[in-house]
């Protein structure tokens, strides 16, 4: 006789507990073919200011760890997602309707993405930072620094689980702390993320996810004044534009939607659009 | 006689060789504009110096046109050595021309000769031979190997330091391939207008910088222009704003570089002449017509009477007067509107209950000026300690330990600049880490080199100027091969400017339409 | 810092008072070591900024004729004989024979033996002759002593040497600091023989020469040093202090000057008390000069602009002003042979 399995209960990553949205709401998670998958939590305007409030008292911690340390940490959320291949594989088979291999082939990809960020941490401002030779008696060092908390819309397409990644992880790197609003059709990858963020090293509140309707959502982020930058890589499908004049108000940094085979490829630039370089000068003398 | 009021030492006006009226520089010439012409005052004597012509929605047209056309024509077909060749012409000519200029741009500006010549000029040549030199070697601009230009860039500066922000604009946009229509502010167009002139000196092909002049609505057509691929601007918030907002869906890459409200951090352990000395330059250096001014003095408590009596005392030997008196230390305020806004701004901060203090000096009888003052008693809450009011106004305000003024200083929409002053090296250098400004000098301020980057956090805006990295905001990476290989993503490298990958993947396609 | 018992003190335990006991190594360490450090590169610019002062026409006038007024004109060889010291006084009183309105130097400056020559030489020129000179200006007569330019005897022979000089007749005493004694943190006994040489230069009927303490910047090497020297200087009772004995490279120089004259303003914010600044060695050109007094003027003020508070020790910066100053008589310029050695 088969055991009867048990399902899991889907619900918010922010601060680093798994909250029900606070409106009560939840909508219905659907297979490629319709089936029901689980009731995920319908984030609302307020999840996501809860979330940002988690992600701002976060950002001292993160932004203030050794690289090497922020290396460490985002090595870790590798190794455990390794040790969750089976779960995320699943997930990924019965809501995007991909055979076994090709699941396996993003899973693997996703976690060879991390792998591939965190070791930026330590290295990226050896490679964007200067030391400038101005002409005077004065040491000048230009260095980046993380902006500070990164609203993410993540890709609303296939692959869940590599877009969210792609998503987050350049944010990640240089000391950021996210609010993330995850694929809204496929949002059982993200959710499972979150339990192994919440499992792994990393801090709560430096990551959080909420689920629901980015539509719904993203305008309350971009307008948000405590959000430092706006990731709109998943944002094709919403009025965007609108989007991008509302993060004007408090001149936040913004990427754009993106699309295509090479959307969110990994690339340096992707972590550099989430820092501001920092010029210091000293004087300098011997008299 | 007393031998501190120095005999009048004005720098001569003999070798200025003026016009009466100025038209617009489009595709290598002079050209009437098609708008209502305007007139240009000395803000010292409000006496009218030029008429300069206003460019109309067809006149940007034909700048941008020009500017494409020499884009496709001329300079991304040029080699990056020969580019560079033209920018050390410039360099050079600006060089022999440094006098004419200081004196124009005094004349126009209201600021002091002795800034002028010293700083303003001078910063002028060494940021065109500067980026002369990146032209030929943009594959170590940080952008991965063969970057290309972006097109036409549209570039509109403010008044403060007006010839200096066009060197800043112009030099990197040219070094790395992109052809300019550049618009001064409408209150100090006329060195601008004496560059264009170096321009058709130097032999530079027509269209490859255009010089169009005009009030703010000529700046809102050129920046909305279709034909642009490239905004950058310097000047309020308000209107970096605007313009982030217009440029919203289109592919034009940004950089922003606005208003500021620095904090000058003085500790107990200073150095503290140097400290005074910096905390004038930080607020009084050119009328504190400065986005990266001190204008927020935080000092100890502990040492509070003992710094606003050296300083009050330091500030009564400031000089304000005739700029171009070589003694003088304070000029006037650029613009009428301008002095206004000093003044709302600091009668609010006396009604809001601080003290107000000045500095004793003679005000002359025309022009636009502003003694240099100071107010004591502010709280973090009043008007003037979070309004940038662009003058010589410094707001003080005290703290207790470095946590508090740390947590003062960030305490600020804006993010342009910071200085600290302590004698203990490992305290500055922490709390220059945690100081959310763009830049920060530490026992010293206002210092600027076309190597060092400069630009903001936060409200302040975004990209870089100065040094690789205000290269970089003028380049994209080649264009990618699609492929997603991580091998591949090694070269995707792409410098700090907060909107490159966005912009670069969407102007790739601009790129495509325009050609 | 702006109200403050010190100036209710006798002069000279103003400086005890400051420390807050005896003027012991500790003490001096303590308090020295409490005054706030300079930052070269600041303090450089700031020089070099009061540097860039145009000085014109009249301003340049009343400039160069107060420049001459200020000197210390110097001659301090191993080969000076009294022949050589009357010349310089001739020249000290008639500094250009074509122009009789041109003014008289403050002093001459020569080595303790030359004194009595220079006092006959001066005759009732001599500032000692008595003070209602009515229009004729008087000329001081310096004299440099403590073993100078080292400082390296006893101090047994140095104030000695003190002694010999103000008993031949000098107003001035032109004393160095033990730089050794002052590097190895012995601050006490820099103080002490401060104390000891100013006592020295008591004379018979009670009154007292002048003491300037020269801190021989140039081996002090930092501008903190030089600040502290000043303090200590000032504390132990110098009328003056003066920035070095012209045999050491560098000598004066711009920031230098720029760091004591913050002292002596600081020490006036204090107790009320006017100290006198000189600058000494490398100053040749009326252009230079011009810049010590914007800087006397905008750091101290202009009252400072008197010998009794500022002085050039110099010997060809004469020359140099006497050429400008021709320059601006006669509408043309000059040539050095139209100028006199001395």
């Amino acid at each position: 006789m088969n055991r009867l399995a048990i399902p899991k209960t889907y619900k918010l990553y922010i601060g680093g507990k798994f909250p029900r949205s606070e409106s009560g709401r939840v909508y219905e998670v659907l297979s490629h073919k319709g089936d029901f998958l689980a009731n995920a939590a319908k984030g609302s305007r307020k999840d996501a200011r809860d979330a940002v409030v988690a992600a701002r008292s976060a950002l001292p911690g993160w932004a203030g760890a050794t690289a090497y340390n922020r290396g460490q940490v985002l090595y870790r959320i590798a190794e455990l997602l390794e040790g969750r291949r089976v779960q995320f594989i699943d997930e990924i088979e019965s809501s995007e309707g991909v055979n076994a291999a090709a699941a396996s082939a993003q899973v693997d990809e996703a976690i060879d993405r991390w792998v591939w960020y965190a070791g930026w941490a330590d290295k990226y401002v050896q490679v964007t930072g200067n030391a400038n030779p101005v002409s005077g008696p004065f040491f000048n060092l230009s260095v980046p620094e993380p902006t500070g908390v990164v609203a993410i819309i993540a890709p609303q397409g296939r692959e869940s689980l590599l877009g969210l990644v792609s998503a987050i992880a350049p944010a990640l790197v240089a000391g950021n702390t996210v609010v993330v609003v995850a694929n809204e059709n496929a949002p059982l990858s993200a959710i499972s993320l979150g339990e192994v963020l919440a499992t792994s090293d990393v801090p709560g509140g430096v990551v959080n996810i909420v689920t629901g309707s980015p539509a719904e959502i993203a305008p309350w982020l971009a307008s948000h004044a405590d959000v430092n930058a706006l990731d709109l890589i998943g944002a094709g499908d919403l009025d965007w534009v609108e989007l991008q004049i509302s993060a004007a108000d408090t001149l936040k940094r913004v990427l754009l939607p993106e699309a295509g085979a090479d959307a969110a490829a990994p690339a340096l630039n992707r972590i550099l659009a989430f820092t501001e370089l920092k010029t210091v000068w000293h004087t300098k003398a011997v008299l | 006689m007393k031998f501190l009021d120095y005999a009048p030492a004005p720098e001569s006006q003999a070798l200025l060789n003026l016009k009466s009226d100025y038209g617009l520089f489009i595709n290598g010439e002079f050209t009437a504009g098609r708008g209502t012409p305007f007139q240009t005052i000395n803000p010292a004597t409000e006496q009218q110096i030029a008429m300069i012509a206003t460019a109309n929605e067809a006149d940007v047209d034909a700048a941008v046109s020009a500017a494409r056309r020499a884009y496709n024509g001329v300079w991304s077909r040029l080699s990056g050595s020969d580019r560079g060749k033209y920018l050390f012409r410039i360099a050079r000519l600006v060089q022999e021309r440094a006098r004419e200029l200081a004196v124009a741009e005094t004349l126009d500006n209201g600021k002091p000769i002795k800034e002028t010549r010293d700083v303003d000029i001078p910063l002028v040549a060494a940021w065109f031979f500067y980026y002369a030199g990146w032209a030929d070697k943009l594959d170590h601009a940080g952008v991965g190997p063969n970057p290309s230009s972006l097109g036409v860039a549209a570039q509109v500066i403010p008044w403060n330091f007006p010839l200096m922000m066009l060197a800043w604009k112009i030099a990197p946009a040219l070094a790395a391939g992109n052809t300019v229509v550049l618009k001064p502010a409408e209150t100090t167009s006329l060195t601008a207008l004496l560059f264009a002139e170096i321009l058709q000196q130097a032999d530079l092909p027509a269209g490859v910088v255009n010089i169009i002049t005009g009030d703010g609505s000529t700046g809102q057509a050129l920046v909305n222009h279709p034909g642009v691929n490239k905004v950058a601007f310097t000047g309020s918030t308000s209107v970096g704003r605007a313009i982030a907002r217009s440029v919203a869906g289109t592919d034009k890459k940004l950089s922003l570089e606005l208003g500021g409200k620095g904090a000058n951090i003085v500790f107990d352990d200073a150095p503290i002449d140097q400290a005074v000395e910096g905390i004038v330059r930080g607020i009084f250096f050119n009328q504190g017509h400065v986005c990266c001014a001190g204008s927020r003095l935080l000092v100890q408590e502990s040492i509070h009477d003992d710094v606003i009596d050296r300083l009050k005392r330091r500030m009564q030997t400031l000089r304000l007067g005739d700029p171009l008196d070589k003694n003088t230390d304070i000029g006037a305020i650029n613009s009428a509107e301008q002095l206004a806004r000093i003044r709302e701004l600091s009668d609010l901060g006396q009604q809001e209950g601080a003290e107000r203090w000045s500095a004793d000096c003679e005000i002359p009888e025309n022009g636009f000026w502003f003694a240099p003052t100071i107010f004591t008693n502010v709280s973090t809450s009043h008007r003037i300690a979070r309004d940038e009011i662009f003058g010589p106004v410094l707001s003080v305000l005290t703290f207790r330990t470095p946590a508090e003024a740390i947590a003062k200083a960030n305490n600020t929409p804006y993010g342009l600049s910071a200085g600290i002053w302590s004698d203990k090296g490992s305290r500055i250098l922490a709390i220059a880490d945690k100081l959310r400004a763009g830049v920060i000098w530490a026992n010293t301020f206002n210092q600027f080199d076309p190597s060092s980057p400069f630009g903001g956090y936060k409200e302040s805006g975004y990209g870089r100027e100065g040094g690789r990295h205000g290269l970089a905001a003028y380049l994209k990476p080649a264009v990618r091969s699609g492929s997603r290989s991580l091998a591949a993503a090694d070269h995707a490298t792409t410098p700090g400017s907060k909107k490159s990958a966005s912009a670069s993947k969407k102007s790739a396609s601009a790129e495509k339409a325009a050609k | 810092m702006t109200s403050t018992p010190l100036a209710t003190y006798q002069p000279d335990q103003r400086g005890l008072a400051l420390i807050g006991g005896e003027a012991t190594d500790a003490n001096l360490r303590r308090y020295l070591h409490g005054i706030p450090g300079i930052d070269a590169v600041g303090l450089e610019a700031r020089a070099a900024d009061l540097g860039t002062r145009s000085i014109k026409t009249s301003s340049k006038r009343w400039a160069i004729d107060t420049i001459i007024g200020l000197i210390d004109l110097t001659t301090l060889e191993g080969a000076d004989t009294p022949g050589k010291v009357r010349s310089l006084v001739a020249k000290a009183l008639v500094p250009d024979p074509g122009d009789p309105g041109c003014p008289r130097v403050a002093a001459v400056c020569v080595y303790g033996d030359m004194v009595g020559a220079a006092v006959t030489a001066l005759g009732s020129a001599h500032a000692a002759g008595g003070t209602a000179g009515g229009e004729v200006q008087r000329v001081r007569v310096a004299a440099v002593a403590t073993a100078f330019p080292s400082g390296r005897a006893s101090l047994a022979i140095k104030l000695a040497d003190v002694r010999d000089a103000v008993a031949a007749g000098a107003d001035e005493i032109d004393m160095v600091i033990d730089r050794g004694a002052f590097l190895a943190g012995r601050f006490g006994q820099v103080y002490d023989e401060i104390v000891a040489v100013k006592d020295a230069c008591r004379r018979a009927d009670g009154s007292m020469a002048h003491l300037k303490v020269i801190l021989e910047t140039g081996e002090l090497n930092t501008y903190d040093n030089v600040r502290r020297a000043s303090w200590l200087a000032i504390l132990a009772g110098g009328d003056f202090i003066k920035t070095s004995t012209g045999k050491v490279a560098p000598a004066a120089t711009l920031p230098v000057t720029l760091s004591m004259l913050e002292v002596v303003r600081d020490w006036h914010r204090l107790t009320g008390v006017r100290i006198g600044v000189k600058p000494a060695g490398g100053i040749r050109t009326s252009k230079d000069a011009i810049k010590y007094l914007v800087t006397v003027a905008e750091t101290v003020g202009e009252e400072w602009l008197t010998p009794h508070l500022f002085r050039f020790g110099a010997s060809s910066l004469l020359n140099d002003v006497l050429l400008q100053r021709q320059k601006m008589t006669t509408g043309h310029y000059s040539g050095p042979d139209y100028v006199t050695i001395d």
